[in-house]
């Protein structure tokens, strides 16, 4: 891999990996590792950097609602998937918003305070968008991994501290 | 009457690494880089393929030499990554780990009384081994200065000529020493000239990081004399079901076969399955492994350099091999334990050719390799 690419992987795995340790793990300079960050995040591909929450660990009272909705639109001459997806991604309420193949055309994510609010968002907001024909609203109950990180307990190191 | 242990086991000092254990359990909240196996689990595919096989109620045992499906799989996986031609019914057998085989391959293939020589540091049970099939060891040191590469200059000093069996680990627990296949030509040439049987032991041929493995028995005249020694331990992070192998040409593996079928019957039948989904499947696992390794190996020696400790760029398994700032490695490896709570090895409990020299295992998390590095530097400063 060219150390572009495994510097990539390492703010993948890790985005709070210092430079200095981004150096020494990728075996480049300090320099070459700034610059590198700096590059991917100039053309783009790097878009920010966030904390993986497990929500299930913070108070009741603070946890947001969480809801994966199926969204089907309809397409016209004027009107691309692009187009629509720009309208919809605007609310802040929209976690994350995907194109996918088969039974229905965006996934999309959406979060608020309450189950109310999501279900005002949807119904207020997305429903009425002319281009979008249905909408089906599944709640997320539990999380157990989220962005390739599992949020079981994990398992202690019952290795033997020493051996050969 | 009081049971006595047999001469040849009583020939046989007690680890030297056992003394170092027993020191490092007594203590809370070390953080060991002492550890010889990997920090992963084995690929969840592969563990679940077990699980499967117990639920279906595989539990008998196997064909002696292993499952066939696994051997056929063995072969092939041989043949692509090192070149390596191996019949599955003749020339591989299935052991309860690499060591299992190693054990078979001294008491079935040397007459007590012949010589065995030993490439030091070494992996702590060919000497015993060689020992208990009642061999005589001669010790083939090699160099901080040729960065713990076997040569045949060493070879030649050592008084290997006259032995009867070569037994070499590479990539090297515990120096991290890598050979490429440049590298083996003399020691598979002073092999052929002076008629060595080789025992190669190459269970962490994945990991090496600088080049590809190339195993000695695919160089020319070797597959004849050479028996490979290999396993599901290290790439696969699958340590405690006991899964290794030998690859030898027909008539070795038979008499190690008369060994294992008495004493072993077949490797355990569950770890055979996980093996198979393994090397059908997990590919990317060990790639992904291999990454982490490699990264923490970069880590390692960059901050060993930063605190001034010399290290030679260990290019292989998991292991850094650092010389031993102070005089004596195991006072040294004592006194960072009871001060600043990291167990590294001390080199001498892999012979006196580990002297002055530390074993220092990445096989541990970042967070804790990072904490360690510091302690070591807090130590040494």
């Amino acid at each position: 891999m060219d150390s572009r690419g495994e510097i990539l992987e390492l703010l993948r795995e890790n985005a709070r990996y210092s430079v200095e340790d981004i150096a020494r793990l990728s075996d480049t300079s300090e320099d070459d590792v700034e610059a590198a960050i700096a590059d991917l995040e100039s053309a783009g591909i790097v878009r920010g950097y966030q904390a993986v929450l497990d929500w299930g660990a913070v108070d009741e009272d603070d946890q947001p609602v969480r809801a994966s909705v199926e969204l089907n639109v309809t397409l016209d001459r004027e009107t691309s998937y692009a187009d629509i997806a720009d309208r919809i991604a605007k609310f802040p309420q929209v976690r994350s918003l995907r194109l996918i193949s088969g039974d229905y055309d965006f996934d999309m994510v959406v979060e608020g305070d309450s189950m109310s609010e999501v279900s005002h968002f949807i119904s207020d907001k997305v429903a009425p968008i002319p281009e979008v024909t249905q909408t089906v609203t599944h709640y997320v109950m539990e999380s157990y991994k989220e962005q390739g990180i599992e949020f079981g307990d994990g398992h202690d190191d019952d290795r033997l501290s020493i051996s050969p | 009457m009081t049971i006595e242990p047999a001469d040849r086991v009583d020939q046989v000092p007690p680890s030297g690494i056992r003394r170092f254990f027993e020191l490092a359990e007594e203590m809370d909240d070390i953080i060991s880089l002492g550890v010889g196996e990997p920090d992963f689990s084995a690929p969840w595919a592969a563990r679940e393929a077990a699980i499967a096989s117990l639920e279906q109620g595989k539990t008998s045992y196997t064909a002696n030499r292993g499952k066939r499906e696994l051997r056929e799989l063995i072969a092939e996986d041989v043949d692509d990554r090192y070149d390596l031609d191996y019949d599955a019914d003749e020339e591989i057998l299935v052991t309860a780990g690499a060591s299992e085989a190693l054990d078979l391959a001294f008491r079935a293939l040397l007459n007590p009384g012949d010589t065995v020589a030993v490439v030091q540091p070494a992996y702590v049970s060919y000497v015993p081994g060689a020992i208990f099939a009642g061999c005589d060891v001669v010790d083939v040191t090699t160099r901080a200065e040729d960065e713990f590469k076997l040569t045949a200059e060493v070879l030649r000093e050592s008084g290997a000529a006259d032995a009867d069996a070569l037994v070499y680990c590479y990539p090297n627990n515990p120096t991290g020493a890598t050979m490429t296949g440049e590298e083996l030509e003399p020691v598979a040439a002073f092999a052929r000239e002076h008629d060595l049987l080789v025992f190669a032991d190459e269970i962490y041929s994945e990991l090496s990081y600088e080049h590809e493995h190339t195993s000695i028995a695919s160089l020319p005249g070797m597959r004849e004399r050479t028996v490979v020694f290999n396993g599901f331990s290290k790439a696969y992070a699958m340590t405690g079901l006991r899964l290794g192998y030998a690859l030898a040409p027909p008539e070795a593996i038979a008499a190690m076969n008369r060994v294992h079928q008495y004493s072993m019957l077949s490797a355990p039948t569950t770890a055979q399955y996980a093996a198979i989904e393994a090397l059908e499947t997990c590919g990317d696992e060990v790639e992904e492994m291999c990454a982490q390794y490699d990264r923490r190996r970069n880590f390692v020696l960059s901050r060993f350099e930063e605190m001034g400790l010399s290290c030679f760029p260990a290019a292989g398994a998991f292991y850094a091999f650092p010389e031993c700032p102070g005089e004596d490695a195991d006072e040294f490896a004592e006194a960072l334990l009871e001060e600043q709570q990291v167990a590294v090895v001390p080199g001498t409990a892999f012979g006196e050719g580990g002297a002055g020299h530390l074993r220092v295992s990445y096989a541990t998390g970042l967070g804790e390799l990072k904490e360690a590095m510091a302690r070591i530097e807090t130590f040494i400063s």
